[in-house]
């Protein structure tokens, strides 16, 4: 199967090693990883700050690099989601725009073979135990639209349950947004931290060493709150624990 | 805190002082995870809640896709039942019927059953200015009228308030308006409750005028529908000889049996109870002879921007909300910058998409409302008539910063861009064309790798509202990108 890994713009500037991580689970799993280099960005950011035209050809981008590939994997939800939700709404609205099926047409074959991680793990090779080692405590965030937009239920925690050394921690309040939104985050930001303030103190009190999420721009904002707050605790990307082995341990 | 909106600073300053309110944060905290946890119990107990939610939604769009007719033949089953109907195209025409309406009956007093859309258009005060005292008779209405305050939930409208806060309201403001508070009035509820019955007893046995709202009005019949829990309502409807009722136009259902599928969702989506205490019903007016009710009764029907919304093809659907608040009770962003940051009375996720399409974007509360929201879709999930608000608001912030076609007052205009956005759009413009170059994003990325000792701690402008409460990531040695082309994706050199 020929599978390309979206990493997304802000995994490839600010967090190289979840790339590095999936690339190493997925290779174990014996899947054959490509990383297109002419991808960059999906346009969430764009689409969801009101910037829909400017986000058109991002999109349109995307399609282009990503269409030849069997399935397309992604360690973000909300990009997923962006792909999954929003490239077909963006069509709707071109051609509700009177531009025609254009649009519409370029994004379709994305959309349903684009796979956040842990889907790709569990629905399409089947495996909830990828044979991780990850000696530690954790507690499991479940991102707003790895939830309620992906839907990805208990997929991620199917996946932790089965890594051998780690304790799963529940989380108090788990369903509830961190506070990130992207551009919410400083368009809003006494209420973005006074959210993530809670959601780190929920965190810490399950007493887990390490605040796990599928989607790295949550824990960006958690990780930067939890150093201010002075906690103890560490951000991790889901996709770095599941590529953690006794061989080859990782933080 | 003033009686009304006008003037409100745009949200993020608004909510700024309510995330600084311990008080307010407890208050809050404590009643929107009661109730949250309440509806959830409720819901989960009907097995198909989520054909009932998708029924609700279709009886909505449905109507609202052929609301002439049925405006029509609510006006014909009214009338036909003894009441008049009065069409108000706008805040000011409306209360200028009512007024006219109780200057007629030669009142100066009118009793009030909890109602939105006389708080929309600000009846209250347009009463008021006329010499015409309106007394709100729900408890919260009450408490929010006694403490000069404004509502700060569509149902629990001082939600804001604790125990203590209303013993005092209640101990210092009942006597200007009637009978006073007991002495020695304690915060036991059961106390408050009745000195807030016994207050009200002597205004409803006096009244000869009530003003309602209503939740539904049922096209074939001409029936109108108030659903509530205290049996203030009932009283309302019941005791005066004129009964007046302001209802926004896109309250209406066809038959009955559409009301079937509202009267279970409401009350689970809104108080948690598998059914409210009182369902309220009248058609037209009733003989004195024979029954209780009004002599008497005059239905307004409210546009003032519905139809303007109507017209809007993703932001019609905030016309299918029944007014239930789970919305407000799941919202993250409600639970701690408070109702009274949206600057109207129709607060949280719902209010974002309902008042910068009623009022338009020009005010600066409005312009900031659809940022209002971290997007996280929880309003969306447990909305009983399944309205996408997350896409109303992106749709929203289209508007707001690229402008666009709008329809005002049936007349279709284009809006400018909001002021405010020019740095943003340019930004956004920049960003757009570097990452759809990879190359300018490689070239920006390895700037950034290169000068990451030399990065601030604490940003300077914009930045600020990030760094001001949280860390930035570390940049790291080098991007993803070329550590792939470095190793060819981990195939070369190890790591």
């Amino acid at each position: 199967m020929r599978v390309a890994l979206f990493l997304t713009c802000v995994n490839d500037t600010l967090y190289p090693d979840t790339g590095r991580a999936v690339v190493n689970l997925l290779t174990r799993l014996g899947v054959d990883v490509d990383f297109p280099l002419a991808q960059t960005c999906c346009g969430q950011a764009h689409y969801n700050t009101g910037y829909r035209h400017e986000a058109e050809p991002l999109a349109r981008q995307f399609s282009d690099v990503f269409r030849g590939y069997e399935a397309i994997v992604t360690p973000s939800g909300s990009c997923g989601a962006m792909v999954r939700e929003l490239y077909p709404r963006m069509g709707e609205r071109a051609r509700a725009e009177g531009r025609g099926d254009t649009l519409a047409r370029t994004l379709a074959p994305v959309v349903p073979k684009t796979y956040e991680l842990t889907e790709f793990l569990v629905d399409v090779l089947g495996v909830t135990d990828v044979g991780a080692y990850y000696p530690h405590t954790v507690t499991y965030h479940p991102t707003c639209h790895g939830l309620r937009g992906l839907g990805l239920g208990d997929r991620p925690r199917r996946l932790l349950e089965a890594v051998r050394g780690l304790e799963l921690r529940e989380l108090p309040g788990a369903d509830e947004c961190c506070g990130f939104g992207g551009t919410f985050a400083v368009k809003n930001s006494d209420v973005s931290a006074a959210m993530g303030t809670d959601k780190v103190r929920n965190a810490e009190s399950t007493g887990a060493e390490v605040l796990c999420a599928a989607d790295n721009s949550c824990l960006m904002h958690l990780g930067g709150t939890m150093t201010r707050l002075r906690t103890g605790m560490r951000p991790v990307h889901i996709a770095e624990i599941l590529a953690s082995t006794e061989e080859e341990p990782l933080g | 805190m003033s009686g009304t909106f006008v003037g409100m600073p745009a949200f993020p300053k608004a909510a700024h002082d309510a995330v600084n309110n311990p008080t307010l944060r407890g208050n809050l905290r404590h009643a929107t995870h009661t109730i949250r946890a309440k509806r959830a119990k409720a819901v989960s107990e009907v097995s198909d809640w989520a054909a009932l939610r998708e029924a609700g939604k279709q009886i909505k769009d449905h109507t609202l896709r052929h609301l002439d007719r049925y405006l029509v033949q609510l006006e014909e089953s009214v009338t036909r039942a003894g009441g008049t109907v009065h069409w108000a195209a706008d805040a000011d025409e409306a209360n200028r019927i009512v007024t006219g309406l109780v200057k007629a009956t030669g009142e100066s007093e009118v009793v009030k059953v909890k109602s939105m859309a006389t708080q929309e258009i600000g009846l209250n005060e347009a009463l008021e200015a006329e010499g015409i005292h309106a007394y709100e008779t729900d408890l919260a209405e009450l408490i929010v009228q006694l403490g000069k305050d404004r509502p700060s939930h569509i149902l629990v409208p001082a939600i804001h308030r604790n125990r203590g806060e209303i013993r005092d309201i209640f101990a210092r403001e009942m006597s200007a308006w009637g009978r006073p508070a007991p002495d020695g009035l304690t915060d036991t509820p059961a106390e408050l409750a009745e000195a807030a019955r016994l207050h009200l007893r002597e205004k409803f046995l006096r009244a000869k005028v009530g003003i309602s709202g209503a939740n539904f009005m049922v096209a074939e019949t001409g029936t109108l529908v108030v659903v509530e829990s205290e049996g203030n309502g009932r009283m309302c409807l019941t005791l005066p000889e004129t009964l007046i009722s302001v209802v926004g136009i896109e309250k209406i259902v066809p038959t009955w049996q559409d009301l079937e599928v509202f009267l279970q969702t409401l009350p689970r989506s809104s108080t948690a109870e598998r059914m409210n205490p009182y369902t309220s019903m009248w058609t037209g007016t009733t003989d004195a002879q024979t029954a209780d009710g009004p002599r008497t009764f005059h239905l307004v029907l409210l546009d003032n921007g519905r139809t303007d919304t109507l017209a809007d093809q993703v932001g019609r659907q905030a016309l299918r909300c029944i007014r239930c608040s789970a919305c407000l009770n799941v919202c993250p962003v409600y639970e701690r910058a408070g109702g009274h940051a949206y600057g109207s009375v129709y607060p949280g996720p719902i209010g974002a998409i309902l008042s910068p399409q009623l009022r338009g974007t020009a005010s600066e509360i409005d312009a900031s409302l659809p940022y209002a929201s971290s997007l996280c879709g929880a309003c969306y999930e447990v909305c009983p008539v399944a309205i996408d608000i997350p896409e109303v608001l992106v749709h929203l912030r289209e508007r707001v910063a690229q402008g666009g076609q709008v329809t005002r007052q049936g007349t279709k205009v284009v809006l400018k861009p909001a002021k405010g956005h020019a740095a943003e759009r340019a930004a956004m413009r920049a960003a757009r064309w570097a990452l759809s170059h990879p190359g300018a994003l490689r070239t920006g990325q390895r700037l950034a790798s290169r000068t990451r000792r030399l990065h601030p701690r604490a940003l300077p402008g914009p930045g600020k509202a990030w760094t001001g409460s949280r860390d930035l990531p570390a940049v790291p040695a080098e991007p993803f990108r070329d550590w792939w082309q470095r190793t060819q994706g981990g195939k070369e050199n190890g790591k």
